[in-house]
Formats: structure tokens, sequence, C-alpha cells
């Protein structure tokens, strides 16, 4: 696995027919840490993740994954660099088995051609083997062997979640980008997502960077955090520095002056 | 109840994997083998066409069935096999090669399309492919000198390495040994990263790009390796033909063809074969309806269009999932006896969320 | 029309044949476009494209003309009558069957749809007969533009039809509270319902206009097509134009429509061999180079 490397973030902005998503949003991400993005819906903080995945287009700024520039990239060479994600509506393929979407999870791993595959030559076969075990591994992790030959159509929101993590973590990962990763989930699922996120950054050093609306979750797992408002930039810091900053407190948590 | 005690992971991909798939694939092929001791030639001549009509629909269905784009103009691409195959036999080039040629090529128009038809999605996809096979229909009919326009074009005999295939158990031979490699290739193809990253892309674009599936290029693929077996199904088509006119590839046949993995189920192999099979028995029990009816309804012209329609419409809105759907629910009620619950398969209701968010 | 001159290869018409042409290909194109109208409709409510709209069509000329000959009946009543029974065809279409295949592959929809184009050809030939028959419309003799040209009154009645339908279309989905509510169930249904709107009912009102103006298109047109079972397959065509305008846009599709009207009789003169696809070629065109038509619909998905 790929070290975990530094992402850069600078002047990112962008517009979609005169509204401002994003506007002029700065960060770093150290390598192994935990960073967590925080603001109002709409604010602009899937966006900020669409971007870096490449699959929107800034109008200004540039992004850099260590030494990689990643606006040279398309969307698809993206996890090349050692970045997965997760969607916030889970975008996993409906009608395949737990199975199938975990080895596409190791699709960037995998060599493989039509004709090659038409014939399933001996190579294939060794190929397919090796990464169905590494796949496995990760449902270990994930625990979700008992939804392994199920259909997607079939499975409930909890589970899904589960399997969505897992495909992106078959990615091999040195950064992860979640978002959010603890929407729809009760109290004791959301503590699962906690200990698995630990377990992760622990067991594989990946570098975390979620967007997330829990402010427990986030107090937990995260160790800088950053707050945005309107596509703005409002603060970066400590957790507590964020929770006590009073721009972040009357745009997001609520609370009156 | 089946229990599965898998014990390596050679057995989970194995092209077989449950006991009781083999058992009736054994009897399956049992009957297929020894089909020419049991039927007459005309049967026979039958059977080995709907073999080569799975053929072609096992193209359609890679490329609708799994990698979700629509296609209503694939009889163009089964008239490209059956004109290229016979215009290249014609000139001498002996079976084998001209085969492989015909599928190469088709392969690289189907590679082509793909191209364009990747910027396209939804139904702006359906309505290219249907226009695209209007012309194709158009540019065999014109193009006289080549094909023989819309006189027609005799297809010359069959022979393989010199020996004239004359008899029609040969010729059913022929038919079965290319439709058992086409589908053997086909589920090898979704047990590969290579069919897998179809999947993807026709469930979810954004996901699977964001793991490293390049969409475009894989439509690429999905058309090309498409073209080239349904370009298989045309040359194989053609020898049961004898005769080419541009019209037996026009619109109707797509329609057809579309019929046939819809009803059979899309996104499984087998249901092209099933599919094949429905396509097959449709006139004849058509023309046994008509028989059976009386002469005022079952005289009337417009009679097969009509059950033609009205059998579509029934398995569609009664069963999307088409036959393969209703056979999995059959095995699936056998399997699990007495435990079976008809809820297990009860429909979602499902709310249309807009396409238009893409 | 075409009678008057023979096919003169790359030479230039005189003007008032060209402006024959051009008015009667906006007819045409009027035609086409009412007819994709109701596809655009349908279509904007639920994404099905309907490819037996233009059996609509056919169906509505036939209507009209069991009206009006059957009963005796003089061609407005006959009209609006026959319009109406179409409009209720469409709306049972609707209830019975497309409220159940919701949320099918499009594959799947695509072929039901046109499997009703084959039901509906075969009713119909059975019923009416296989034979070509003619309407008797009001709309005899000429109007003269100017000094210019003169042109049919069935021409310019499909003209004025069209204007006046797709003014009424504006208003109605623009202004009313239905058409803003069905606006509403187009974008996401399980919103609307939360609303309280009546998605169901709404959608299958929205199919009963369409088939009623492709019905008023098909009467319309009778005195130009005549009519007979096979006059639907004009709502390929439609479709094709409404694509070159942009399927999701009223005022595209109709654009795109009189656009293809204008110039298949133009491309039929000047290169004999494209026949009847002209249509499908300038669509073919237009999909490669601006595949969104002329007026784009679709955004960027949200993650």
């Amino acid at each position: 696995m790929r070290a975990a490397q530094a992402l850069q973030v600078r002047n990112l902005s962008i517009e979609f027919g005169g509204v401002h998503a994003v506007e002029d949003v700065s960060f770093d991400v150290e390598p192994g840490e935990t960073f967590a993005i925080i603001g109002p819906n709409g604010a602009g903080k899937s966006t900020i993740f669409n971007l870096i995945s490449r699959l929107y287009t800034p109008t200004a700024g540039t992004i850099h994954y260590g030494e990689q520039n990643l606006l040279e990239l398309p969307a698809h060479k993206v996890v090349h660099t050692g970045i997965g994600r997760t969607f916030q509506n889970i975008e996993l393929f409906e009608h395949a088995t737990v199975l199938q979407n975990l080895l596409v999870g190791r699709h960037c791993h995998m060599q493989s051609n039509p004709f090659a595959s038409f014939v399933f030559t001996p190579g294939l076969r060794k190929t397919e083997i090796e990464h169905r075990r590494k796949v496995e591994d990760i449902i270990d992790l994930m625990e979700i062997a008992q939804y392994r030959d199920e259909r997607i159509s079939d499975l409930s929101y909890g589970a899904r979640k589960n399997v969505e993590l897992a495909r992106a973590l078959c990615t091999e990962p040195s950064l992860l980008l979640l978002d959010e990763p603890a929407s729809g989930l009760n109290n004791e699922e959301t503590d699962d997502v906690s200990f698995w996120l630990e377990d992760i950054k622990h067991d594989l050093g990946v570098t975390l960077v979620m967007v997330e609306h829990d402010m427990n979750l986030v107090g937990q797992v995260a160790d800088r955090v950053m707050a945005i408002n309107d596509g703005k930039l409002l603060i970066i810091g400590t957790p507590d520095e964020v929770r006590e900053n009073p721009e972040v407190q009357r745009a997001y948590l609520g609370i009156a002056e | 109840m089946q229990f599965l005690f898998k014990t390596a992971y050679n057995d989970d991909i194995r092209f077989l994997a449950k006991t009781g798939e083999k058992i009736r694939v054994a009897i399956a092929m049992l009957f297929l083998i020894a089909a020419p001791l049991l039927l007459q030639d005309y049967y026979l001549a039958e059977l080995g066409l709907l073999l080569v009509y799975a053929i072609a629909g096992v193209g359609l269905m890679i490329l609708t069935g799994h990698t979700g784009q629509v296609s209503f103009g694939h009889a163009a691409f089964l008239g490209i096999g059956a004109y290229t195959h016979s215009i290249l036999m014609s000139k001498g080039v002996p079976f084998s090669v001209s085969i492989l040629i015909t599928v190469l090529f088709s392969g690289v128009v189907g590679m082509i399309i793909g191209r364009s038809a990747s910027k396209m999605f939804g139904f702006y996809l359906a309505i290219a492919t249907l226009a695209f096979g209007i012309l194709i229909e158009t540019v065999f009919g014109e193009w006289g000198g080549l094909t023989g326009g819309y006189q027609g074009f005799v297809v010359p005999s069959l022979k393989i390495f010199g020996m004239p295939l004359g008899e029609a158990w040969q010729q059913y031979y022929l038919d079965l040994v290319l439709a058992l490699v086409v589908i053997w290739g086909a589920s090898n193809l979704f047990r590969t990263p290579t069919g897998r990253s179809f999947l993807a892309v026709r469930d979810s674009e954004l996901s699977a790009r964001s793991l490293g599936v390049n969409v475009e290029w894989v439509k690429i693929q999905a058309f090309g390796v498409s073209a080239a077996i349904t370009a298989l199904g045309g040359a194989l088509l053609a020898h049961h033909l004898t005769y080419l006119v541009p019209d037996v590839f026009g619109v109707l046949e797509s329609l057809k063809l579309m019929l046939m993995i819809v009803v059979g189920g899309l996104g499984s192999i087998l249901g092209a074969v099933l599919g094949a099979i429905v396509i097959s028995i449709l006139p004849v029990a058509i023309s046994f309806l008509k028989d059976v009816l009386p002469p005022s309804i079952g005289q009337t012209a417009g009679l097969e269009p009509l059950l033609f329609g009205l059998i579509i419409v029934l398995v569609i809105v009664f069963e999307p999932l088409g036959i393969y759907g209703r056979w999995m629910k059959l095995r699936f009620f056998f399997e699990s006896f007495p435990y079976y619950r008809k809820s297990s398969f009860v429909r979602q209701k499902s709310y249309l969320k807009t396409e238009r968010m893409r | 029309m075409a009678a008057s001159y023979e096919k003169r290869g790359n030479r230039l018409l005189p003007l008032d044949d060209i402006v024959h042409l051009a008015i009667t290909g906006i007819a045409q194109g009027c035609a086409y476009g009412l007819i994709a109208l109701g596809f655009v409709l349908i279509y904007k409510a639920t994404e099905v494209v309907n490819f037996a709209h233009g059996e609509f069509m056919m169906l509505g000329a036939f209507a009209v003309l069991a009206f009006s000959e059957a009963l005796g009946w003089g061609f407005w009543p006959a009209f609006v009558l026959g319009c109406l029974s179409i409009a209720a065809v469409g709306y049972l279409i609707d209830a019975t069957i497309m409220r159940r295949i919701i949320g099918e592959s499009q594959a799947s929809v695509f072929i039901l749809t046109v499997a009703f184009g084959f039901i509906f050809r075969a009713l119909a030939g059975m019923i009416f007969g296989w034979n070509t028959r003619s309407l008797d419309t009001p709309f005899d003799g000429k109007i003269a533009i100017g000094n210019l040209v003169e042109i049919n009154s069935d021409r310019v009645a499909i003209i004025v039809a069209t204007v006046v339908l797709v003014g009424a279309i504006y208003l109605f989905f623009g202004r009313t509270r239905y058409g803003v509510a069905m606006q509403a169930a187009s974008q996401n249904q399980l919103a609307a319902y939360y609303m309280g709107i009546p998605v169901k009912r709404l959608v299958s009102f929205t199919w009963a206009i369409g088939a009623f103006i492709a019905a008023a298109a098909g009467a319309l047109l009778a005195p130009v097509t005549q009519i007979d079972t096979t006059i639907g397959l004009l709502g390929i065509k439609a479709l094709a134009g409404a694509i070159v305008g942009g399927f999701g846009s009223i005022p595209g599709a109709l654009l795109g429509c009189i656009l293809i009207g204008v110039i298949e009789p133009f491309a039929d003169y000047y290169l004999p061999g494209i026949k009847g696809v002209s249509a499908y070629v300038v669509m073919l065109i237009v999909l490669f180079v601006r595949p969104e038509g002329l007026i784009v619909q679709t955004y960027q998905k949200k993650v």
C-alpha cells in the first residue's frame, strides 16, 4: 500500500451557473491525520469532495496530493494516486452482489481485457483468486460476511453503508474521503463506525477526510476540523476551537448570539 | 434446502458452481447433442436457427442487459455479419478465415459506434441506434455493387476446411458448438474484472469512475464485444437463410432482438437463450392460435402483430424480470420449500427520480 | 405541389417555389411538432418515451372519421369528440398499464411502448379496415399571401392550430396550479406525494393531454396524408425532430420539428438518394455535434 501523503488544496473555487458553490477554499491535510469538514447543508462540502475526485472541474484553484497535481488527471485515474471515497447517497452497484461490488473495488489493481476474459486464462484465474483473498480480509474487517452473495437491492441501509465503506477500502487507499459516514445511522451503528475509523487509521495508516454532521463523532475521531458556510472557509482548528468559534456557532450550531 | 459447502475460492468462480446447475446443464447438453437422432431435418434446422438467435441475443444482452446501453438498431450488426461473411466467402475466402475477419471487422465497427454512443445515454442512445440501424439497412440496399442491393445476395454454401457441410445435422453441430463457445465465453466475461466493469457502468457511472473504471472505454469495449458476437450470429444466420435481402436486417429484426432479451430477462446470459426460445416458438404459437380461433378473428390480417404486442405487454407488466426471473423464483421456491414466503420477491415500490440529474 | 415541376438537379428553384416549399415544410413541421409536443409532455412528466405516440395521431384521425361518418355529424363536433375519445384512451393506458411499471428499466419501457404501437395498428386495421380513407374538412381552397404564393388552407390550419395549442400548453404549465403540480411531480415523485399532489392522476392527465394533441394533429393532417393505419409512423420523425431541438423543452422540440419539416422537401429535391431518411441524418448530425439538442435540459447530479 502506498504511503499516505499530504493533500494540498489552494484557492479552490467552482461556480454553477452563477452560484459560487465553493469559493476560494484552501486547506492542508497531513498524512495520517483525521480531518473533518463541517457546515450546514448546501455549504459545499460534498462539492469539495467531488472536486478532489475530479468528478467536477474547478473554475479556479489547485489540488495536489503529494507531488501529483490532481487537476491533470481524469476522474478514473484519481484512485491510482491512492485516494478512495464513499458517497453521501450510497452509490453502490444496485443489481450486483456485495462480492461483485467489492471486487470492482480491486479494479484499480487488476489488469484484464475482453480477450483474456472470454477464455478465462489461467493467469486471469490466478489474479481473481488473489484479489478475492484481499477482499475477504476486508469482509472480515467490516463484518459483512453474511451478505457476501446478496444483491445490494436486498440489503438494509446500515448494511449498505458498511459495504460502501468496505468497497472504498478494497482500493487500498492512502487517503479516504468519507462523505457523511454516519448519516442515517442510529447511535449504536455510529459507534461502530467510529471504531472502524479508528481501526482503519491505526492498522492501515490511512488519512481520513470526512464530511460529517454528527458532532459527537467528529469530536471523537477528528484531529482537526474545517468549518464551511456558503462555499467559503470559516475556520480550521481542533474540534474544540471550532466548536467555540462564534461564527461557526451562528452559522451552523444554531446557537443564538 | 440446498447447502453449499465451498472449500476453495476456485469453487466459487468455476463455471457451474452448484450441483443443481450441473445436473440441469447435463440434461440439456444430452438433449442438444442427441438432437439429430431425435428430430427430423426441418426441426433440426429450426433448433439450429434458435441457437443462432441465441448467439445474437447474447451479443445484445451483454450490451443492454449487462452494460445498460440500449441498442435499438442491433440488427445492423446481424446484417454486417451476414453480408461481410457471405461476400468474403463468395470471393473465395475460406470459412474459418472469413468468420474471423467478419467478427473482428464487426467488433471494430462496434467500437467506433461505441465511441459516439458513449457520449449519449438513455433514450438518446436508443433513438440514435435506431437511426443507425435504419441507415445501415439503407446502405445494404443502395450499395448494390457489393451487396446485391435490393435484389438480394446468394450465400455461398457452407464449407469448412474444404469439407462441404451440406447435411442438416452438420450445420446443426456447427451452430451448437459456436453457441456453446459463446455462452461459455460470455459467462466467463462476467466473472472477470472486464465484465464486472460493464456491470459497474450500468449501475453507477459515478462510483465506477471513482473506483478507477474508465467509463468511456468500457462502453466502447461493450459495443465492440457485443457487435462481434452478434455478427457471428449473423454469419451463421446467412447460412440458414441462404439468400440475403436488406429487409431482413431492418427495424423489425432489431425489435425482435430487443424483445428477446427483455422477455428472457435482462442481465443474464441464460435469459438470452430463453428469449431465443420464446422468439422461435412465438410464430408457431400464433399460427396455432389462428387455426383455433373462429375465422372472423383468426383470419384477419392484423392478428400476428396484435398477439405479438399483447404478449410483450403482458410479460413486461407482470414479469419484468423476464422468464429468467420467473425461473429464479420457481427455483427459489423449490429450494426453500416449505419455508417459501411470497414476500421474498415482493417488488419494491419505486418512485421515479428524475434522470435529468445524472 | 411537387408534380408541377420536374426535379432539376442542382439548379436553384424560383422564388415562389422556394416560398411554397418552405411554407408547406413549416406546416409539415408543425404537424410533427404537435406529435412531438405530446412526446415531450409525457417525457417531462414520467421520463417515458412513448414510441407509440404516432399511433395516437392515427387513432385520432380514425376516430374523427368515425364520428363524422358513422354519426353524420359536422367536422367540428366530430373533431372535438374524436380527440376527446383518444384522450380517454391515453388516460387509460397510463392508469392501467404504465403505472404498474414505474421504475423498470428503460429498455423494458421502450419495448412496451413499441408493443403498444403494434397493438394499436392492428386494432385500427381490424376495426376500421385496411384501406386508405379520406376525411372532409372545412379547410378547402387556398389562401393567398400577398401576390407571391398560394397555400392550401389545410396547411394554414395546421400552423394556426399549432400556435394555439402550444400557447395553451405553455400557459397551462406555467400559470395554473395543475401545471405547476405536474412539473413538481416530474422532478421527484416521492416529494410530490408528500406535498399532497395526486401524482398518479396528474400523470394520467398528462397522457390524456398528449394524446388529445396528437389526435388533433391526426385529424388536421388527414387532408394531406389521407388516413390509413401506417400514418402513425410519422411519429418517429417527430421524435427525431424533438431530439434535434432538445428533447426536454417544448419550444425546442417544436423548433426541431419545424426545422426537419422544412429541410425534408429541399433535401429530397437536391439529393434524391436521401428519400425518407433525411430526418434521421439530421438527427444523427445533431446528436454527434451537440447531443443535448439546441436547448439543454440535463444538470449534473449532486452526489
